[in-house]
């Protein structure tokens, strides 16, 4: 076993989600599996390859800094769960 | 127990551009909470950040400034955390391949050249505002902030006092203006800076645990709390007590940092890169057109200030601290060819005027002309330099030339021998007393005749011919 339940508690608390006792079970089997299977990867001999971070070869995207029109408060606001005035409202935190 | 302090900084720092790093909104201060938004800076799902170029150009200046080296490839990552200041869950950041390292910028206290190292300069976005309700369980969030470009400035723990870090912020704050990428403004937060302080007895090679500081909104705050800071971890050190390491809020009103006791859970952010941004690859031929476009940084202009104008080091200071300021003295110094005078004219006076009005150079309604014909006529005899205070004074009032001025108040000086050898033919005959008095040997009345003509003259003789006559026609 690769990871415990304790660390799938630990991942999707800090992804903010609940799981029930099941799906906990569920997941760490799941998760096992996937990392079983980067092991494989692990197998292969990877000495002298430059580690990359993207699958396509594209670099070097740019956009000039050109103001475009943005789409305002209303329409902003137009799908929050709450809002206030001009304002998304969100539980209060503080620092 | 004698202790020394170890100090490192990381100053974020708001790029001048147009618009935000990801998307066209526009990066301008106040707009009606929410306006400068837009699906990209917003979080919706399935948006495409594209990265703006300026925003790695500014950064490049930023690295050739602070002797950086840039990476040759450098790339986004996402560093995961829920606050609703960042409507991702996500900031796009630089971690594992940043644009630039292994910096350095040079201080200079008292005479004494320190280097202090920088680690690394990253780009990323800003997140939004946050106000907090009073009365209700409620905060509110403004997102035009959220993707405003930053450059984060991380130093080595290079310093060793709050002066030294007050002054390698004054200096890093001085290279950005300069190089025109940010506005430097601390209050709207154009300019920030957290400090890691820790400390260790004297000769101990292991540092001691760190504190963050955060919350310190201008220069002095910032010293105020390394202060108070070091303070702290030594009263507790030598009581048997340890620090911890912890995030601190400085309180200004209080003087004091505070724990930050709320986000006690410990940070993982689980990094890993954007896959929405590709890699920035930076050639040769695109950071020689970068370098080429730097200004005449603070350090160099003020090098060369002492060197070509031959002024004293602090002058030099004081003059290059503004680019701007730097511009109008050399103009004056160009148009009189006096730079010893000059600079004390722009650093005494104008100066002196432009902060009790809390305005900068550009607003100064004296021209550098204006200035430079004065301190011509200064040195051509036809004005005193007492003369000369109550002119600059005028001239900053009204924006009048010194001509113009001189004129007016009738204030040319008297310089015309045969008038005032007049002058003081009558005051010796006025005054037989003091005369046998001065040639029995009584010189200090020397300064009573000089009096006696200036006052004649309402203040107009040239001081230097009236003491050359005296000398002669009291003998």
């Amino acid at each position: 076993m690769k990871i415990s339940s304790r660390e799938v508690e630990y991942v999707a608390n800090l992804a903010r989600l609940e799981v029930t006792e099941a799906e906990k079970e569920k997941f760490t089997a799941q998760l096992n599996d996937i990392l079983l299977y980067i092991d494989k990867l692990n197998e292969l001999d990877t000495k002298g390859v430059e580690p990359m971070s993207h699958a396509i070869s594209v670099t070097n995207a740019f956009r000039e800094d050109k103001i475009l029109d943005s789409i305002g408060t209303e329409n902003s606001l137009a799908n929050a769960p709450d809002a206030r005035g001009e304002f998304f409202r969100v539980p209060k935190v503080i620092d | 127990m004698e202790f020394e302090t170890v100090i490192g900084l990381e100053v974020h720092a708001q790029m001048l551009t147009d618009t935000k790093i990801f998307c066209g909104c526009s990066t301008k201060f106040g707009g009606a909470p929410n306006s400068h938004t837009c699906p990209v800076c917003l979080g919706m799902p399935g948006v495409l950040p594209v990265l703006n170029k300026k925003v790695v150009e500014f950064a490049m200046k930023m690295a050739l400034a602070t002797n950086c080296e840039i990476n040759k490839s450098c790339e986004f990552a996402r560093k995961n955390y829920f606050y609703p200041d960042l409507p991702k869950g996500y900031q796009i950041s630089q971690y594992a391949y940043p644009l630039a390292e292994h910096g350095h910028i040079l201080l200079d206290v008292n005479g004494e050249q320190t280097k202090i190292g920088i680690t690394r300069i990253h780009m990323e976005e800003d997140a939004g505002k946050l106000m907090h309700d009073e009365h209700n369980p409620s905060s509110y969030v403004d997102l035009n902030r959220t993707g405003v470009p930053l450059i984060e400035i991380v130093s080595e723990p290079d310093m060793r006092s709050s002066e030294e870090a007050a002054d390698y912020l004054k200096r890093l704050h001085e290279i950005l203006v300069y190089l025109e990428i940010c506005d430097g403004n601390m209050e709207e937060g154009s300019f920030r800076c957290d400090a890691n302080v820790s400390i260790r007895p004297k000769g101990q090679k292991e540092f001691g645990t760190r504190a963050e500081l955060k919350n310190m909104n201008s220069f002095r705050n910032v010293q105020r709390a390394l202060e108070y800071e070091i303070k702290r971890q030594q009263y507790l050190v030598e009581n048997g007590g340890t620090v911890i390491q912890e995030t601190r809020l400085w309180d200004d009103a209080q003087g004091a940092t505070n724990s930050m006791r709320s986000k006690e859970e410990a940070h993982d952010y689980r990094y890993f890169p954007d896959p929405d941004l590709v890699p920035i690859l930076v050639d040769e031929t695109w950071v020689e057109k970068i370098r080429k476009e730097l200004p005449e940084l603070p350090l160099t202009k003020r090098e060369r200030f002492i060197k070509d104008y031959q002024i004293p080091a602090y002058d030099a200071g004081v003059l290059t601290a503004d680019k701007a300021l730097a511009n109008y003295y050399e103009e004056v110094v160009k148009l009189c060819a006096k730079p010893k005078a000059a600079s004390n004219w722009v650093m005494g006076d104008v100066l002196k005027f432009l902060n009790e009005e809390k305005r900068d150079i550009r607003q100064c309604p004296i021209t550098a002309k204006s200035l430079a014909d004065m301190i011509r006529l200064i040195e051509e005899g036809t004005i005193s330099g007492k003369m000369a205070k109550e002119i600059v004074e005028d001239m900053y009032k009204t924006g009048k030339s010194p001509q113009t001025i001189i004129e007016e108040k009738g204030l040319v000086q008297i310089t015309d021998e045969g008038e005032l050898i007049k002058t003081i033919t009558s005051i010796i005959e006025a005054n037989p007393g003091q005369l046998a008095d001065y040639r029995g040997g009584k010189e200090k009345l020397f300064g009573f005749f000089v009096g006696q003509a200036m006052k004649a003259t309402k203040g107009k003789a040239n001081p230097q011919l009236v003491n050359e006559l005296l000398k002669k026609m009291l003998a």
